[in-house]
């Protein structure tokens, strides 16, 4: 396996970056009449037949579907080990270089993929990130852990209350400290709202990026609902620190409960009008049934996670797997599609928009009372009035916004099951007030570079579709 | 530490015999080196880590994948510094059927940040070997394009390594320089 080079994986050698010398060495023509007329032969297809079903002219598009069609034919095999062989009746300038990104708007950020085209069929990928590398675990090691969360939550900001769930969780691993129950509730409460922002932000762009421009409209007009009540909760609508070591910032605002009916009410009506938008549209089935397909074995190698896998058939849900934050005790159900593709990628997060709402429903109804973090003067600070009335309490107060809380030495994996599959934090402290080491896993960086294997040997023109499905957050990615 | 409060120390029970999982049973079976622990959890069951020698590690990671350990989650490096040896390596899989996650850890002294690349095992680790490069400078053996993957590729050092300074950039901006 070492010894031939995995295009697989996106790392290409020297013949793809050499490509574009290799067409500039070869010479063009220097008639242009004469250029035309090989282009003309290109499009007819009347010296190459087989070129007529990549060519962009009338009838081509109507293959796409089609099991028989030849370039979805190799992507369903499997594709872990480069397989490709140059195609000698192809000429070398017809092999051609094409830079998607940085700066594109279907990339979702700042993600560059070098693709390697023949004629609309792509050969090779590779994805290029660091665009968005702001050294972040470098300076969660300079944050003490209570400011952890601040910079922890900016990383996947599109589900930022995972984040900082995943964060504190690890923390109070480590602090042996146990939540009370209102605090866990609190905690699947908000990061099931948020999975059902995150998935809604999703189908948006998903629709936006194949021409759905309603669509895009109704998800972000959805999405507010949410970012509303987030925002009447935490204070803002994004990158909250909300959910920290110990517990939970503040406690749920007056009138929450309505607020969530609200939601409760609204939510499944819309998603409801989006499917009958989208379900029996052809077009949108078109470029999304048989497209960017991942094999189950394809995704566990390359450690992809969430909806892909499960569109995939792995029934692998962390909430399930390694439960966290009690939220054994609600009843849900895992959605498992079994294409793989980004159809099956569409309906599992849809589903899963449903399944939230039901936790979110639960939660509504058995919210207990009590404290929304844990009372230890160690590691929450004590209530406002205490420090007027008490010495201790404003000592307590004063270290811990100075000095932080020291954690006992230790290492300790946390995952959470983040909209975009498995967020994962490793969090090592040597006995101080800030992290030795803070790695995370984030389930964007496994998609992006299983993109390779759901792109070679399909279409450009599916490539958006399957970049917008595997739903990539680079901030995520590049951290 | 109240935050540990006042329940009975762990000393008092007698620990579990380790491995007491059957997968990790058979591992340790076949590498008698490798030692396994098991990290303590608030409110979670024990998670359960194995210290692989270096030499071993390809196949240690061969056996779990042929044991159901078959999903690729995650690879890290640590800088531990002062400690011998000075880095770890961190991998992290998953066997789905029954659930269990097994966190390897593999010791990487300072004069010879050399590793057996895990790619031909793990196609998945490739982007995460190059991160621990890119950020650690631990060089994998094996790994088909180990270049740099976060930071450009003209960058001098390895910035998660705790003797890497910090904030020694210059800024790149025009009057940013100060006059010599």
């Amino acid at each position: 396996m070492s010894d031939t080079p995995n295009f697989a994986t996106g790392d290409v050698e020297a013949p793809t970056i050499e490509a574009p010398d290799a067409v500039g060495a070869e010479a063009p023509p220097e008639d242009a009449a004469e250029r035309r007329e090989l282009h003309d032969i290109w499009v007819a297809g009347t010296e190459e037949p087989e070129w007529v079903s990549q060519a962009t002219d009338e009838g081509a598009q109507e293959l796409l579907p089609d099991a028989e069609e030849p370039a979805l034919a190799v992507q369903r095999g499997t594709l872990v080990d480069d397989d490709y062989v140059a195609d000698d009746t192809v000429a070398a300038d017809e092999r051609q270089i094409i830079n998607l990104g940085p700066q594109h708007p279907s990339t979702h950020g700042v993600l560059r993929l070098q693709l390697e085209l023949e004629g609309e069929t792509i050969r090779r990928v590779k994805p290029i990130i660091g665009y968005l590398h702001t050294g972040m675990e470098k300076t969660a090691e300079t944050l003490t852990f209570l400011q952890g969360p601040t910079n922890v939550t900016r990383m996947d900001y599109l589900s930022p209350f995972h984040n900082e769930l995943c964060f504190s969780l690890a923390v109070e691993h480590l602090l042996e400290l146990p939540m009370p129950p209102r605090a866990k509730a609190i905690r699947v409460l908000m990061t099931e709202l948020n999975r059902i922002a995150s998935h809604l932000l999703w189908l948006a762009t998903q629709g936006m990026d194949i021409g759905a421009l309603s669509m895009m409209l109704y998800g972000w007009r959805e999405r507010e609902r949410l970012l509303e009540f987030f925002e009447k909760t935490t204070g803002l609508r994004m990158n909250h620190n909300y959910i920290r070591p110990g517990g939970v910032a503040a406690d749920l605002p007056d009138g929450w409960e309505e607020d969530i009916e609200d939601i409760l009410k609204g939510v499944p009506a819309s998603v409801a009008e989006y499917e009958e938008l989208l379900n029996e549209n052809p077009i949108f089935l078109d470029r999304t049934q048989g497209v960017g397909i991942i094999t189950p074995e394809e995704a566990m190698a390359y450690g992809v996670s969430g909806p892909i896998a499960r569109a995939a058939g792995i029934q692998l849900d962390l909430r399930r797997v390694a439960p966290y934050s009690g939220i054994e005790q609600y009843d849900f159900e895992i959605p498992v599609g079994k294409h793989g593709d980004v159809y099956d990628r569409y309906t599992v997060r849809v589903a899963e928009i449903r399944e939230s709402l039901k936790i979110v429903s639960q939660v509504l109804e058995t919210m207990p009372a009590g404290d929304y973090r844990a009372e230890d003067r160690k590691v929450t600070p004590p209530p406002r009035k205490r420090i007027d009335e008490s010495m201790e309490a404003l000592i307590h107060h004063f270290k811990i916004f100075t000095e932080g809380f020291k954690v006992p030495a230790g290492a300790i994996w946390q995952s959470v099951e983040s909209p975009r599959g498995e967020l994962g934090m490793y969090l090592v402290s040597a006995g101080g007030p800030r992290p030795w080491r803070l790695h995370v896993r984030g389930p964007s960086f496994a998609a992006v570079q299983a993109l390779p294997v759901m792109l070679t040997d399909s279409l450009i023109a599916d490539m958006i579709s399957t970049l917008a499905s595997s739903d990539p957050v680079l901030g995520d990615v590049d951290r | 530490m109240t935050a540990k409060g006042g329940e009975v120390p762990p000393e008092a029970q007698a620990p579990p015999e380790l491995p007491n999982h059957p997968l990790l049973s058979e591992l340790a079976a076949s590498f008698e080196e490798v030692s396994f622990s098991q990290v303590p959890r608030v409110e979670a069951g024990p998670q359960d880590t194995a210290l692989v020698p270096r030499e071993q590690i390809v196949a240690f990671m061969e056996a779990a994948f042929d044991l159901g350990y078959r999903m690729f989650v995650d690879l890290c490096a640590v800088d531990y510094f002062r400690r011998d040896p000075r880095f770890e390596v961190v991998v992290n899989v998953l066997a789905l059927d029954p659930p269990h996650r097994l966190i390897v850890r593999v010791g990487v002294p300072a004069d010879d940040p050399t590793m057996p690349s895990i790619t031909g095992v793990y196609p998945g680790a490739n982007f995460y070997e190059r991160e621990a490069f890119d950020l650690f400078g631990i060089q994998f053996a094996g790994h088909p394009d180990l270049t740099r993957i976060l930071l450009p590729d003209d960058w001098e050092g390895h910035p998660l390594r705790k003797d890497y300074e910090v904030g020694s950039v210059p800024v790149q901006f025009k009057g940013a320089h100060r006059a010599e």
